[in-house]
């Protein structure tokens, strides 16, 4: 275990920031902090660095015990490595002495082939004398993570590493940064908000909310398995179906779904992504117990968003968004069956 | 899973009181000592001297205290924010020139302008020559004439040299001010007048506050004008009770008495900027577009900026530089060289010593921002509204104190008398200087500091660089222009200081200020002519530095 965080409370001018975390984090793992801002996410990464004081709780590093409650080893003796949202690279040292910043144990001729090394590693070895300013968004990055690799930290720390740039080159870095630290094999834990950066970079992605985590697992389990409605939300648009459990089963406009562990008539949320919406031409619509009509349609590409509205036996309303495959383009106020893919759908109480 | 797990070191203590905050504190502590001093003799018991002083010259103290303020309060405040409107809102021939013309009479003390004015307009002096020569009157019966050495006298010169105080940060605001919010009240019916008068000065009113608190905190602080005016203010009295009367229990209580209203006055400004905590609404600039203005109006915006200019700094300058032409051999000689080099080795070791404190106690709160270290920061900042009369009471009591105490354990343990070691010693002048303006290089640090990122701090660390060896590395390379103008702001005004230096300086110690004010004092006024106008040259470098920044301080304006 190279990570592990123990009942982490911060709290700062007496409101509470952390709420006892725990995690841990595999050599070799990739780690995401997922959540909206304000979760606590960042500070949770200053904590692992030594930046902040919590009031409680340990940070064990490596098997060493580096936080303790209020007793915290200062950051310069942790041997983390950090990066930063703004890459935080000194203005007046050019790039390799900027690499060669955290190489003051090495032995001074081993720290020449060490910043060439891994300037190399970034594709960053024709520029070792350039200054910072010179350079763009893309390189800084780069150099940044250069400079947090090359003093050979246990762990490596990311805040945010990707929102300074712009998105097209934002692919193509996240992919190099995800390359180089899996062949290094350091343990990486970093910060995002954008559910997409996580489930593209993380071997395993922990969602905070308001100083908590909410859920810790892989990719799959966080997209397929949400323990919640934030959770089930967070990760793109969701239609949620008003139900009431009867016979173990939650009985929505759009069918029933199996619900275990409800009692008989209590009243739930359905949640349902919107391309897990099936929605099929009806020839004539004697005998359709719901009526859904189509409202608008909207040709996107490689798929359609569809707006429906679904009516109950009541004559309730119900508005869902979903996607279906491109070629298929309904006309507008077209009458249609909707159904769900019910093994997609997460039951919650109601909230 | 379960590993040995080896524990961290407790490091309870370090973590309440480490070694920058302990730093902090305590040097801030030293440096408020000599405020917290003369507070703490009001409750000295005094004796009788203090009914002899309300009886004589309190109420007179008091009354021309009164009317120092207000004159220069009001003067300052016309001059200042009329001149600042009108060169940044109109278009006028040499408009460019009176941008950073007008903050020169801040490279004049009050002490010189008195004694040049003096020169020029008293009854022997060339004015009243001509006056006499033309009319044929031959004496003083003959004619009215203004007399400058005189309360009104005192309030035009410290109007004079101050009001750049209140046309820089007036400037400095309107500047900053969106032109969108004056153009829209000029869309909403206004015209430029009403526009200053609604929109531009009452969203400026903070910094002009600001600008005339330091103006009258200066005013408070004189001690050569009032002096040499024979205008009875507390800082004369405070020297007078002190060494006339030989009470410095009193001379400390009047000191405590002038701190009351330094206190009000910051009270005043602080409450002036609370009731307008405006926030520009928008952030869009646009390059001022200056008023085109009738030939006339022209006219009279060159003359309101004009005489300012030339009654402030022109005509002094001159005035200074023909006496000092009259007597070169005195200004070449070796005696001026002396008290030049003086001057310069107290301003050098007090501005090296004012930028290492200040980067130092920047930092420490820079890496503890906690209440304590504020709460210090801003102790050790007092300094600066404290006139140096007040301060040369707070310093000289407590090491004379300590001076009798080691000279006497010495005596008695060592068979020796130790002296003097810090009561009229350059340390006593030294540390006086430090108290007084360690505010002014601490405020450039920390706006230098200020630029650089926290993340700087924690890339730093997280790289294996302690906190000392951050600031040596990543800081202090970053802010050595911040340190370069802080160092010169400090050194500008040691040059310039009067009342502290001439109380505390040891003896046979003089520096040109000290030189110019007793030369002045025996009415020789030609001779203290070079000593002054060397003052002067070397205020004017910092006037260079501030219209320098205001200059660059509007986003998208040019030049």
């Amino acid at each position: 275990m190279s990570l592990k965080l123990e009942n982490i409370e911060l709290a700062f001018d007496g409101f509470c920031v952390l709420n006892r975390i725990n995690l841990s984090v595999d050599r070799g793992e990739f780690v995401c902090l997922l959540g909206p801002s304000g979760c606590g996410k960042t500070s949770t990464l200053r904590v692992c660095a030594g930046l902040e004081t919590p009031i409680r709780g340990r940070v064990i590093v490596d098997g060493q015990i580096v936080t303790d409650g209020s007793d915290v080893l200062p950051p310069e003796k942790r041997k983390i490595g950090f990066l930063f949202q703004d890459f935080a690279l000194f203005p007046h040292l050019n790039v390799f002495k900027n690499v060669a910043f955290g190489l003051k144990d090495f032995p001074k001729s081993e720290i020449e082939d060490r910043v060439q090394e891994v300037l190399k590693q970034v594709r960053m070895e024709k520029y070792a004398n350039a200054l910072p300013h010179m350079l763009s968004g893309g390189q800084q990055q780069r150099v940044a993570l250069a400079r947090a690799m090359a003093p050979q930290p246990r762990i490596i720390l990311l805040d945010e590493p990707f929102s300074g740039l712009d998105s097209g080159l934002r692919a193509e870095i996240r992919d190099q940064t995800l390359h180089i630290l899996k062949s290094s094999n350091v343990a990486a834990v970093m910060v995002t908000h954008d559910p997409e950066e996580a489930m593209f970079m993380g071997d395993r992605i922990i969602l905070m909310k308001d100083g908590n985590i909410v859920q810790d697992g892989t990719p799959t389990e966080l997209y397929s398995q949400p323990v919640d409605h934030f959770a089930a939300s967070f990760f793109g648009e969701i239609n949620i179906l008003k139900g009431v459990i009867k016979n173990d089963q939650a009985k929505t406009v759009l069918g029933y779904v199996p619900a275990k562990g409800f009692k008989e008539g209590e009243k739930v949320d359905v949640l349902v992504r919107p391309e897990n919406i099936k929605i099929q031409r009806v020839l004539d619509d004697i005998g359709a117990n719901e009526k859904a009509h189509i409202m608008a349609a909207r040709y996107l590409g490689r798929e359609s968003l569809l707006h429906i509205r679904v009516e109950d036996e009541n004559a309730n309303t119900t508005h869902l968004h979903a996607r279906v495959d491109g070629q298929l383009l309904p006309k507008e106020n077209e009458s249609i069956m909707a159904t769900m893919d019910y093994e997609h759908a997460f039951v919650f109480r109601a909230s | 899973m379960d590993q040995t797990v080896t524990a961290l070191k407790p490091l309870k203590i370090k973590k309440i009181l480490d070694g920058w905050t302990l730093f902090t504190v305590i040097t801030a502590l030293i440096i408020s000592s000599p405020v917290l001093v003369v507070v703490a003799y009001v409750f000295v018991p005094s004796g009788e001297i203090w009914t002899h002083l309300t009886n004589t010259v309190l109420p007179n103290y008091i009354f021309n205290t009164f009317i120092l303020l207000i004159g220069v309060g009001a003067g300052t405040l016309v001059i200042g924010t009329g001149c600042a409107w009108v060169v940044t809102m109109c278009k006028f021939p040499g408009q460019k020139i009176f941008e950073w013309a007008l903050l020169l009479p801040l490279a004049v003390p009050a002490y010189v302008i008195a004694y040049t004015y003096t020169g020029l307009l008293d009854f022997a002096g060339p004015v009243q020559e001509t006056l006499r020569e033309i009319f044929g009157w031959s004496s003083r019966r003959d004619y009215w004439f203004p007399e400058v050495r005189s309360l009104w006298g005192a309030v035009t010169m410290f109007t004079l040299v101050l009001y750049p105080y209140v046309y820089m940060l007036s400037r400095a605001a309107f500047l900053e001010q969106s032109i969108c919010v004056l153009e829209v009240s000029r869309t909403l019916g206004r015209t430029p007048w009403q526009a200053f008068k609604d929109v531009a000065f009452p969203l400026a009113r903070p910094a002009i506050a600001a600008g005339s608190a330091l103006a009258l905190m200066e005013t408070l602080n004189d001690f050569g004008t009032v002096n040499f005016f024979a205008v009875d203010t507390f800082t004369t009295g405070i020297y007078r009770t002190w060494f006339g009367l030989g009470e410095p229990v009193a001379a400390a209580q009047l000191g405590a008495c002038l701190l009351i209203f330094i206190v009000s006055l910051i009270a005043l400004e602080r409450y002036s900027r609370g009731q307008a905590a405006y926030h520009h609404t928008t952030v869009r600039y646009r390059a001022l577009r200056k008023l085109h203005i009738s030939p006339f109006k022209q006219a009279l915006c060159f003359t309101f900026c004009f005489f300012p200019v030339f009654l402030g700094f022109a005509l002094p300058a001159g005035i200074l530089l023909n006496w000092t032409r009259d007597t070169t051999e005195w200004w070449m000689n070796l005696r001026f060289l002396s008290l030049a080099l003086n001057s310069f080795t107290l301003a050098s070791i007090a501005a090296v010593l004012a930028v290492v404190l200040a980067v130092l106690m920047a930092y420490g709160v820079r890496l503890k921002p906690s209440f304590l270290t504020k709460l210090s920061v801003r102790a050790a900042s007092i300094g600066y509204a404290v006139p140096g009369s007040v301060l040369a009471v707070g310093i000289m009591l407590p090491f004379a104190w300590t001076d009798n105490l080691v000279d006497s354990w010495a005596r008695e343990h060592l068979g020796f008398s130790t002296g003097l070691l810090l009561s009229g010693t350059i340390v006593a002048v030294v540390f006086a200087y430090i108290v007084r303006f360690l505010s002014v290089s601490y405020n450039a640090i920390e706006a230098g500091l200020g630029k650089i990122t926290k993340n700087m701090d924690c890339a730093a660390r997280t790289l294996g660089h302690g906190p000392g060896e951050t600031l040596q590395k990543v800081h202090l390379p970053l802010i050595r222009a911040s340190m370069f103008s802080a160092g010169i702001l400090v050194f500008v005004d040691v040059m310039k200081e009067l009342p502290a230096t001439m109380i505390m300086r040891p003896f046979n110690f003089t520096t040109l200020a000290v030189r110019t004010f007793e030369l002045a004092s025996d009415e020789q006024l030609a001779a203290a002519s070079s000593a002054a106008l060397a003052i002067v040259l070397v205020g004017i470098i910092p006037v260079i530095m501030i219209s320098r920044t205001i200059a660059k301080s509007r986003p998208g304006q040019q030049n």
